[in-house]
């Protein structure tokens, strides 16, 4: 390095050039580093000329001081402009070099999944929990007097056989795998107190052999409502409010004369679905009617003074309805795709 | 039920045109539900030919066919085919002669099948068409020859269009019976219903027989019955009618014959099939007895201790005290009102006809059918009930058919016993049905539609009495009668109103619980699935039992599939048969939850109730107590399975095997969701993997089990060798936790963190170890985890390192390094003093 002997304008120049050369030509903060140190560090240039202005007269002091300090002004501006662009382009760099194949990272996670009638028979309780009903459950296995007695199911009515009930050894014992959630029903006016709005859902089991549209473990949701005044319009504006929860607004409820023990007047109920794959159309989706008054006097009920409805489906014909699932045996199978497909919603 | 148009049009106005659809639609309208439409299924040209002459051809492979000329439109016209009016026909039947008219199937007809007809070549001929048999037709099932039409007593001209002469024409809708709706079970209660549905006129086929009068000297019938049902006597209404010099080898009428085969019926003979007929039209079940076979007179009583008897179907009965029998005086002849005997039967030999229309008690009915597995089409209609006040019109109505169709003489009196009670009449309280359904009636409609439905309908004070029609004995309360106004005013008219139901406090904490346990598993990567909950034997002994002690299971009387017949008492075993379905699909990475009821009867108790409460009535709450108590315990359980790799290998990630310590993790998910506290502990299971297995507790109460099945019964199952699995009772782990938690401040002071390494004997717990740093430690130590278990170098053979991350805080100051490393040696000390642990430098 050139030791400045006298504070020149090519002096300054010469030493100003150097160093805004060094600055352009470095290409990364470490050489930029190394710059700084050589041209505006203790030994440069043109820190030995700004070290000489002590030595130079008085009436130049302010001339020659103005030059350098002029000069060192450019150099640290460039070098501070230069320092930027360094670190802007290290930082891009760093950001290139992490770049990864986002297509090619597979999940650590394994998705996992509801099952899909679980899902819409926790949506069915939504729906009645959010008009003030509460959801009851019983036993499965279940005494017949529950399950058929207390049902106005006479033990010697064709209605009892055409249950296809399984029926616990010895069958003397005179319990059975719930045909229907209706025993909870009886065991909901048992408990509770009047009025009563409660939603049962839960498995039921019939000696149905195993195919595309028959389960013999299934699940059911019932509902009854017990209070004063209750008719069959109720009946008709509560279903037509849930299927319109579940299917949209323009599904609506259609009842046609049917017969249940437990339930007089009876009805099987149809709902209009209005985004059927096949064109929207009626479609048969259960059994409901008002409560027998026997029923209501099996819980010690006076029919005299109370009314009450009920209503019967099954989620799974829900769920392939609504979903478009073609074969009920894909439900209980376990395979995991099809639980999988569905994910956490229904 | 199947019911004919052309039968339903004799009784109720069916207008021109009206299709199977059309009736089918009306009768949904009233309750009677689609099942099907029946028809013969035939397209024509199907004529009536004559058979011309015909040449034997014995054939090479032995059998003899008939080259035939058959006439099959009148001569010098064309046939129905647009062919000759003589058809060149190969037939392999050999049971016809020369002058048979028989039908003939041109070439353009489909049979069922479906079966075109069309010219073609076999046996050296060409075939121009088919001779049918009966059979081929739809009409019965003999497919012994072709049909003659002479066996039907027909001779139509030649060409005549065979489907509209032989009723093949017509079609029968089918409608579900419910089991109250007895009457529907008959084209007389059809077709008032179809009268109901549309408005049309109804003509009651009752009224068309005119009952015979009672005659003394008609034949002798004692109803004797010592042992009523529920203080029903056996058969209230016994009617007789007797009708001389048959000719039972007469042929049914092929009009007879079509509608029996749409109504499900097959053809016999033709007086039997009059009975049949008979039973269709009105609903009212007939037995016709040889009276030449017949030994005195008729007693009907109930069975005797062991009293054997032949039913029609060959089969002989031991008979139960409860079972009704027609007796003569060789002993039973008919089991009442469910099947005939052979002794008695009529046959193409009979002469004279003792015909019987009685009502049985529909409850004996229905045990004596049960108890001998005879539903029988009588049986089907006694059990739901018969109208009691038609057994005389229809025993003369059969009369009538067989005078006109067999020949012969009806006997101008009868016999008819008739003790069926009066009807009682139903108080229906004015408002009534609209407080109901709902729908503000007048009383007009009210009154009205009562009276459609046969009701005798009486004004009195506050509303009307109502006698309900004789062939609805369902109709018992003033619900029915409601429901049948608003049925046959239509179940339209009922209006939706929302009724408000009090303010709900949602899901129970359980409920929400179950949810949220179900939800956060499925979040974490579990898969619920739903099994059967049917198992076997060894299911229940091997899983369903931690110390292998003998359980007790819930068998089911009836299992659909007897290698399982008992409820599962462990949700594993259903998680194995998903987990191998899914190997068997190649899904080889499986992490399964459910949430289900296992059945957990105690051994050595029985379950249940040998008597029942009446059902109409509460009853005690003794008795409510009773009945609760015998049933089994039902437990909501959550089992989990894992196997294959819980992370797939994927770049810069190598594959992570499952393994009990992603059991452990479902655990703590389950915690995490109900809130709960499961201390885990080194457990045995006998299904389990001896050292990996761990025992769950919440407060001290053990709650199921997590780990890796034991290897072997992995292997049986088809399943990996490793296979982690958890089983936990949710409803207990909900039970035993607090509902709400208290929660502590939050400290904000600096943290100081150390670790702490310790060696002690292998066969300790670390959770032990553990918790003697806490204890020791003391109320600084705010978090402890273990970071490392090491084994080797440096560590005596039998014992391991444990190395514990702590982490102090106090809530008022800042730790010193000091302070922090008390508490630790502190921590340290009390492990040592416990399980002699030693601190590792």
């Amino acid at each position: 390095m050139s030791e400045p002997r006298e504070i020149t304008e090519s002096a300054v120049q010469t030493a100003v050039d150097a160093a805004l050369a060094a600055i352009a030509s470095a290409g990364d903060s470490a050489a930029l580093k190394q710059v700084r140190t050589e041209h505006t560090g203790e030994k440069s240039a043109l820190a030995l000329l700004n070290a000489e202005l002590r030595n130079v007269p008085n009436e130049q002091k302010a001339a020659l001081g103005k030059l350098v300090g002029g000069a060192r002004g450019r150099v640290n501006q460039a070098f501070a402009a230069r320092e930027s662009e360094i670190v802007e382009a290290e930082a891009a760099a760093q950001l290139a070099a992490e770049t990864v194949d986002v297509t090619a990272l597979a999940s650590r996670y394994r998705p996992g999944a509801r099952h899909p009638l679980s899902l819409l028979q926790d949506r069915v309780c939504d729906v009645f929990t959010g008009m003030g009903w509460e959801v009851a459950e019983g036993p499965e296995v279940e005494s017949e007097w529950f399950n058929f007695d207390a049902l106005n199911f006479d033990a010697d009515h064709p209605a009892r056989a055409m249950q296809d009930t399984f029926f616990v050894d010895p069958p003397e014992s005179h319990l059975v795998l719930r045909t229907h959630t209706s025993p909870v029903q009886i065991r909901s006016m048992l408990e509770r107190e009047l009025p009563l709005y409660v939603l049962a859902p839960g498995r039921v089991y019939r000696t149905d052999e195993f195919d595309a549209t028959h389960l013999p473990v299934f699940m059911q949701f019932e509902g009854v409502a017990v209070d004063k005044g209750l008719t069959m319009a109720h009946l008709k504006g509560t279903l037509d409010h849930f299927v319109k929860s579940i299917f949209g607004d323009e599904a609506k409820i259609r009842l046609r004369p049917s017969f249940f023990p437990f339930t007089e007047p009876s009805a099987e109920l149809d709902f209009w679905h209005p985004t059927f794959k096949g064109g929207a159309r009626w479609i048969e989706w259960g059994g409901c009617g008002m409560m027998h008054p026997n029923v209501l006097r099996a819980a010690g009920i006076d029919p005299e003074v109370y009314t009450g409805f009920a209503f019967g489906m099954g989620i799974e014909r829900g769920l392939m309805l609504r979903n478009d699932v073609q074969d009920m045996r894909e439900m209980v199978e376990g395979d995991i795709r099809f639980s999988q497909q569905f994910g956490m919603v229904v | 039920m199947r019911v004919p148009l052309s039968w339903l049009a004799e009784y109720v106005e069916l207008v021109p045109g009206t299709t199977p659809e059309d009736v089918h639609a009306a009768l949904v309208k009233v309750g009677l539900e689609e099942e099907d439409v029946h028809t013969f299924d035939l397209e024509g040209p199907i004529v009536v030919g004559e058979v011309l002459e015909f040449v034997e051809e014995p054939q090479s492979n032995g059998k003899t066919i008939r080259w035939c000329q058959v006439r099959v439109a009148p001569e010098g016209e064309t046939a129905a085919d647009g062919g000759d009016a003589v058809h060149g026909i190969v037939c392999g039947a050999r049971n016809f002669f020369v002058g048979d008219k028989v039908v003939v199937t041109l070439p353009g007809a489909v049979l069922p099948g479906p079966f075109p007809i069309a010219a073609r070549k076999t046996y050296g001929h060409v075939s121009d068409g088919m001779i049918a048999s009966a059979r081929e037709l739809g009409l019965g099932e003999d497919h012994d020859g072709i049909l003659r039409l002479s066996t039907l007593g027909i001779d139509a001209p030649v060409g005549t269009d065979a489907i509209t002469l032989l009723g093949l024409d017509d079609a029968a809708i089918e409608i579900n019976v419910t089991p109250d709706r007895g009457y529907a079970f008959s084209i007389r209660g059809v077709a008032r219903e179809y009268a109901h549905a549309t408005g049309a006129r109804f003509r009651d086929p009752v009224e068309q027989a005119v009952p015979a009068d009672v005659s003394d000297d008609a034949f002798s019938v004692v109803i004797d019955d010592a042992a009523p049902i529920r203080g029903k006597i056996g058969s209230s209404v016994f009617a007789t009618r007797i009708v001389r010099d048959v000719d039972a080898s007469r042929p049914t009428p092929a009009w007879m014959i079509a509608r029996l085969k749409l109504a499900g019926i097959r053809s016999i003979s033709l007086l039997v099939d009059i009975t049949n007929y008979v039973m269709l039209e009105l609903g009212q079940p007939i037995h016709g007895y040889d009276l030449d076979q017949l030994r005195g007179g008729i007693v009907v009583r109930r069975a005797t201790v062991g009293e054997k008897f032949t039913t029609l179907d060959g089969k002989e009965r031991t008979l139960h005290v409860e079972d009704l029998v027609v007796t003569d005086d060789r002993g039973p002849i008919g089991l009442g009102g469910v099947m005939g005997g052979a002794e008695t039967e009529m046959g193409d030999e009979t002469r004279n006809v003792l015909v019987e229309a009685a009502n049985w008690d529909p409850v004996s009915i229905a045990r004596t059918a049960r108890r001998h597995k005879l539903p029988s089409e009588a049986a089907k209609r006694y059990e739901r009930g018969v109208d009691p006040e038609i057994a005389a019109a229809a025993v003369s109505r059969v009369a009538q058919l067989m005078v006109d169709l067999a020949g012969g003489t009806a006997d101008a009196g009868g016999s008819l016993i008739s003790t069926a009670p009066a009807r009682e009449a139903i108080l229906l309280p004015a408002g009534f049905v609209s407080s109901i359904i709902g729908v503000e009636y007048t009383e007009d409609e009210v009154h009205d539609a009562l009276a459609e439905i046969g009701g005798v309908i009486t004004a009195v004070d506050g509303g009307f009495s109502v006698v309900p029609p004789a062939w609805r004995p369902d109709l018992t309360g003033r619900e029915e009668l409601a429901e049948e106004v608003a049925r046959l005013i239509g179940y339209d008219r009922i209006p939706s109103v929302l009724p408000v139901a009090p303010p709900g406090r949602g899901l129970t904490r359980s409920q929400r619980l179950r949810r949220r346990t179900a939800d956060t598993l499925a979040a974490a990567g579990s898969v619920e699935v739903l099994s059967f909950p049917f198992v076997s034997e060894a299911d229940n002994a091997v899983f369903g039992s931690a110390d292998g002690a003998p359980v007790a299971s819930v068998r089911i009387a009836n299992a659909l599939d007897q290698t399982v017949p008992f409820l599962r008492r462990s949700l594993v075993p259903g998680l194995i048969g998903a987990a191998r379905r899914n190997l068997s699909r190649g899904l080889t990475d499986l992490d399964l939850f459910e949430i289900g009821t296992v059945f957990l009867p105690e051994p050595g108790r029985s379950y249940g109730s040998l008597e029942l409460p009446a059902g109409n009535a509460k009853p005690s709450d003794e008795l409510l107590a009773a009945l609760d108590a015998g049933i089994p315990p039902q437990p909501r359980h959550l089992g989990a399975l894992i196997l294959g790799d819980t992370v797939a290998k994927q770049p810069g990630q190598p594959a992570v095997p499952a393994g009990i310590a992603d059991a452990l993790d479902i655990v703590r998910q389950v915690e995490l969701a109900t809130g709960a506290r499961i201390d885990v502990s080194q457990g045995s299971h006998r299904a389990m993997h001896p050292g990996r297995t761990a025992e769950l507790r919440v407060d001290g109460t053990l709650v199921g089990f997590a780990g890796e099945l034991l290897p072997a019964l992995a292997i049986e199952a088809d399943l990996p060798r490793v296979v982690a699995v958890v089983e936990l009772d949710l409803d207990a782990v909900i039970a035993l936790t607090d509902a709400a938690l208290e929660a502590r401040t939050i400290d904000t002071m600096p943290a100081a963190t150390q670790d702490l390494s310790l060696i002690v004997p292998v066969g300790v717990a670390a959770a032990e170890v553990a918790a003697a740093i806490r204890e020791g430690a003391g109320a600084l130590l705010e978090q402890l985890s273990i970071v490392d278990d090491y084994r080797g170098q440096g560590v005596p053979a039998d014992a391991k390192s444990l190395t514990f991350a702590l982490r102090f805080r106090a809530d008022d100051r800042t730790l010193t390094a000091a302070e922090a490393s008390e508490a630790k040696l502190a921590g340290a000390a009390l492990a040592n003093e416990r399980f002699g642990a030693t601190i590792r430098e």
